[in-house]
């Protein structure tokens, strides 16, 4: 065993020995990720400590689960999980199809010119900060804002739509789309260049019409990318798109807006309760892996496509 | 044409036209209705209801108010030194880091790609990140702004994959000529790999051009606040002594003129970006692969 092991060490030393350029370019990446990705895992568990910024990480003491305890007592604990996962579906159910159904209907242009136009004009939300697409929202949703001018003419009254809580999700999901339904058709279009022309040509001999490709040609072909957007989709479940949320919340719409990081973000960076958030964030991250490990393994046993 | 279209298909192509363009019509109009309304004569602007196609009026005031602002000068200088320093960092550690693992036998490399994939699923989250920066002394600097994002999981395993596609034989060939991996990374690789690079630059330009929360939790002092800062309080925040740094001629109109400024400072600090990306557009595809996920 220690023959064997030590024999390991000397092939890794050997190894570190003639690639040592290699070695040397990707040290910087490795400290990289070191510093800026794994000691904040370690950081992770003051959420088990009483942490003291001036005792630091090491000496807090430790208070096992109560953190955790105290967030499952949380007055707020339904309404931030319930927040999160609701947003977050809505967004799956509205946001994942949509690139999709962008992607198969621009797959039928023949025309070039037409086609790239339309893809440089729906891409263009993406590109478009999120501070100011939060401006453009506060803007037009503003009590005198475009929105409400056109409502008005349909004989609704005039208010200030951010300010709704019943109007906050849509607001929510509806700038999403709008963002994110361009720049997601591309990789459907790069799966759906892919499939063979052949297919098509055989079908059209068999008397297949344009609907009847799409059933059993284009859809079965980009089928594998479409699973695995959907398991990492399902991997940041938990992860709704919290800096929106912040430019456009306030304390009339925290009931339907505040989500879990929103609230870590207040108890950590305004309260500075670190240890509490810490582990809120920290409950938040495992629920995110077990989605994307349970996705992962579903998709594996039904489907054989899968992550790794 | 290949084949003859039937009067279903027909319909349905003219459909999908106009489809298609009342589509892209939604996604640009928003930033077409705050261009006009920048231009547009504020007291016109307000007694108009209903959308635009055209400035009403015109004027240049707004424009005029928001470049004598000083904040926006800092803000934009600020915000293009964070774009330069952090896509060059950025581009520097990616190449580096996609070029020593898409090399074949590298004993350590699968092992270093664990490490970084395990990032991609799980994170420490924001109050361990937030005290790792508070730690390393980060605070109020800019390297609270170009170091912890400098990276992308994703950007390092695309670039990974398209070095791996490159022949073995063009670098082995160099290899025999006594050229080292630096030399072949830059001599030979970075130059035939000129449609993933300039994607990776634009991503990693535009996400530090748009990013504002790292700047918001980290920067306190405003001389290095970036140009979104700004923004935000114009935009989110209404700072109204943020808008208005030169006194209009009348104070009653001083309402009329925040709301002039702020499309006039969207626009200032948008067209920038969306002016670069449709050049850029055909090398998409090659940034989003995800069959690079795998392997």
């Amino acid at each position: 065993m220690v023959n064997n092991s030590g024999g390991r060490m000397n092939t890794v030393l050997r190894d570190i020995k003639v690639n040592r350029m290699i070695y040397l370019m990707v040290l910087p990446v490795v400290i990289w990720y070191i510093v800026f990705c794994y000691l904040p895992m370690y950081g992770s568990t003051i959420a088990f400590k009483d942490f003291k910024p001036g005792l630091g990480i090491i000496n807090s003491p430790w208070i096992g689960f109560d953190n955790f305890i105290e967030f499952f007592r949380d007055i707020y604990f339904q309404r931030i999980v319930t927040n999160t996962v609701l947003l977050s579906v809505y967004d799956i159910l509205w946001g994942f199809p949509a690139p999709i159904i962008l992607a198969l209907l621009l797959n039928e242009v023949r025309n070039r010119a037409f086609k790239s136009t339309v893809q440089t004009m729906t891409y263009l939300p993406y590109f478009v900060a999120t501070v100011v697409v939060c401006g453009i929202i506060i803007d037009f949703t503003s009590t005198n804002g475009i929105i409400n001018q056109m409502l008005s003419y349909l004989g609704a009254e005039k208010h200030n739509l951010l300010a709704d809580k019943n109007l906050f999700r849509t607001i929510y999901i509806a700038s999403s789309v709008w963002q994110g339904t361009g720049w997601g058709s591309i990789i459907y279009l790069a799966a759906l260049a892919n499939i063979d022309p052949q297919l098509y040509e055989a079908s059209i001999i068999d008397g297949a019409g344009k609907w009847k490709q799409i059933l059993h040609i284009t859809l079965p072909g980009i089928s594998s990318t479409i699973v695995i957007l959907l398991i990492l989709r399902m991997g940041s479940i938990m992860n709704v798109g919290f800096e929106k949320i912040i430019l456009l919340y306030n304390p009339l719409t925290y009931e339907t807006a505040d989500v879990i990081a929103t609230y870590v973000y207040r108890k950590g960076l305004i309260d500075f309760d670190y240890s509490y958030s810490s582990a809120i964030g920290l409950f938040n991250s495992v629920i995110n892996l077990i989605f994307l490990l349970a996705a992962n393994g579903i998709s594996r046993k039904y489907s054989e496509t899968s992550l790794w | 044409m290949i084949s003859k279209r039937t009067a279903g298909e027909r319909v349905f192509g003219l459909l999908n036209i106009v489809i298609l363009s009342i589509v892209s019509l939604i996604c640009i109009y928003p930033m077409l209705y705050i261009l006009f309304a920048s231009f547009s004569d504020p007291r016109l602007l307000i007694q108009h209801q209903g959308i635009l196609f055209a400035p009403l009026g015109f004027t240049a005031k707004g424009y005029m108010l928001v470049l004598n602002n000083p904040n926006i000068g800092t803000g934009y200088y600020n915000t293009i030194l964070y774009v330069a320093g952090g896509t060059f960092i950025s581009m520097l550690l990616t190449c580096l880091g996609a070029y020593a693992l898409s090399r074949k036998r590298v004993l350590l490399s699968k092992y270093i790609m664990i490490l970084i994939t395990i990032t991609m699923f799980f994170s420490g989250g924001l109050i361990p990140f937030y005290l790792l920066i508070m730690k390393l002394g980060m605070i109020n600097t800019r390297w609270a702004i170009l170091l912890p994002g400098a990276l992308s999981s994703w950007n390092l395993i695309i670039m990974r994959t398209s070095f791996a596609g490159i022949p073995d034989g063009l670098l082995e060939s160099a290899k025999i000529d006594g050229a080292n991996d630096f030399s072949i990374l830059f001599r030979i690789v970075l130059p035939v790999s000129k449609a993933v690079i300039s994607v990776m630059i634009l991503f990693y330009a535009v996400g530090m051009w748009n990013s504002w929360f790292n700047a918001a939790i980290f920067l306190k002092k405003r001389s290095l606040f970036p140009i979104q800062l700004i923004l935000r309080e114009i935009l989110i925040l209404n700072d109204k002594s943020q808008m208005l740094q030169i006194k209009v001629v009348n104070p009653k109109d001083a309402g009329m003129y925040r709301m002039l400024v702020q499309y006039t400072t969207i626009i200032v600090a948008t067209v920038p970006i969306l002016l670069i990306y449709p050049f850029l557009q055909k090398y998409f595809v090659k940034g989003v692969f995800v069959g690079s996920l795998k392997g």
